[in-house]
């Protein structure tokens, strides 16, 4: 349990995985617009994350390890997650059209999303359990939520300055980016505080 | 267009990271030294140039229906080969690079450039685009690189410039640094061009992969 609560903490947190890790930055910068598409957005990188890893891990290790197939992890992964998209997105539109609608528009672009293929490499790389796994997952998802909502509060903000026109749109928002980012540095340490 | 045209296109006038903003996420995370710029750089133009090449070899093969896994087979074959060389030659770009070598399928550039240019034109035309992108994203995450390790850690490749003179600011080879020097430069583009490359397409929507399934790339409203 305390494991598990670590892990999470300092996914959402300390190594966020957008402010820190820098993956998923390209939704990061375009979705974070408005505060609606940008929950949107994140609800469907959760999503989708945590059921990668659940797909992802078992292959991995029931699979590809046995078999000495590991070389091929990359190529299997993306595979399955694209795949896992396109079926995700067509079960929603049969099953849940009112979740389709809010989060269909996203759910496309989620496959060349650096973030979700991440996480999944990441479970591996860390040896984490496959309990430990699936919550890395929900933490890193809840962590790009978090950094979608703030960032997206700091945007409509930026909307009504008188920026300098070299740095109007994409380098404000950068620069912004940044300032955000320093104050997710202060997380650095919290962990081990809490915890040990 | 001639083959130059194509090779100088892709480093000057639609750089793939400075002017359409593609690749973010390698060239924010990368870049705390110049060297290991350098090798993403390097190592993205090698898979960029090969993808482009085969999939300009099998467009009339590959159904169109179909098209995106292909590719993203073709582009994880080559990824995992570059891995493999890298692990062989340089262990330690490899070491510090990490994560972001898998990654590299899912860098849009890659993707982007096999749906748009290489699936359209003839090979040589696919591989000259490919060298052209591709040494316009090494040029720009080496420019990275090397104004960051200079900053946040007073040398370069290595090297000590300043570090012994001036107390280096470690905060530019941190993450808040990366999104720092990379709005400047974007900014430093902006100016240059007055503000004409960056607009023209902002986000490079049109560019994007999923441009065709969001359908909005036309209308100019693609809200990502």
């Amino acid at each position: 349990m305390k494991e598990i609560l670590m892990i999470m903490f300092s996914v959402i947190l300390v190594d966020n995985f957008v402010l820190t890790k820098f993956l998923g930055i390209c939704p990061f910068l375009g979705v974070s617009k408005k505060l609606d598409s940008a929950v949107g957005m994140s609800g469907a990188v959760i999503f989708v994350m945590v059921l990668a890893t659940i797909v992802t891990y078992p292959i991995y290790i029931y699979i590809l390890e046995p078999s000495g197939l590991k070389y091929l992890q990359t190529i299997v992964f993306i595979l399955v997650i694209a795949s896992l998209v396109q079926l995700v997105e067509i079960s929603l539109k049969k099953y849940i059209p009112a979740l389709h609608r809010s989060l269909g528009v996203f759910l496309p672009l989620i496959t060349t999303n650096c973030a979700v293929l991440g996480v999944t490499i990441l479970n591996i790389d860390e040896n984490y359990t496959y309990i430990q796994s699936i919550f890395n997952a929900l933490g890193a998802g809840i962590g790009f939520l978090l950094a979608m909502v703030i960032f997206a509060g700091v945007r409509q903000k930026i909307e009504y300055c008188n920026v300098p026109a070299t740095f109007k749109g994409i380098p404000s928002i950068l620069i912004a980016a940044s300032i955000v980012s320093v104050s997710f540095m202060g997380f650095s340490g919290v962990v081990d505080g809490i915890f040990k | 267009m001639t083959k130059l045209d194509l090779i100088k296109n892709g480093i000057i006038k639609e750089n793939p990271v400075l002017v359409l903003l593609l690749g973010a996420c390698p060239t924010l995370a990368v870049t705390t030294s110049a060297i290991n710029g350098l090798g993403m750089g390097v190592s993205t133009m090698t898979v960029l140039i090969c993808s482009n090449i085969v999939i300009s070899l099998l467009k009339s093969v590959i159904s169109p229906k179909v098209r995106i896994p292909c590719y993203i087979v073709v582009i994880a074959g080559f990824v995992t080969m570059v891995g493999f060389l890298l692990n062989a030659y340089v262990p330690d770009i490899y070491d510090s690079l990490g994560l972001f070598i898998p990654l590299i399928v899912v860098n849009c550039i890659i993707l982007g450039r096999a749906e748009m240019f290489a699936s359209k034109n003839s090979v040589l035309n696919s591989a000259a685009d490919g060298i052209g992108m591709g040494l316009g994203f090494t040029l720009a995450l080496f420019l990275m690189g090397a104004i960051r390790e200079f900053l946040g850690a007073g040398t370069l490749f290595g090297f000590t410039i300043t570090a012994n003179i001036i107390k280096p600011m470690t905060i530019f080879a941190l993450p808040p640094g990366g999104f720092f020097v990379f709005g400047c430069l974007v900014a430093l583009i902006n100016f240059i061009s007055k503000g004409r490359a960056i607009k023209k397409t902002e986000m490079g929507c049109s560019n994007c992969p999923s441009a065709e399934a969001c359908g909005k790339s036309e209308k100019g409203e693609c809200n990502n």
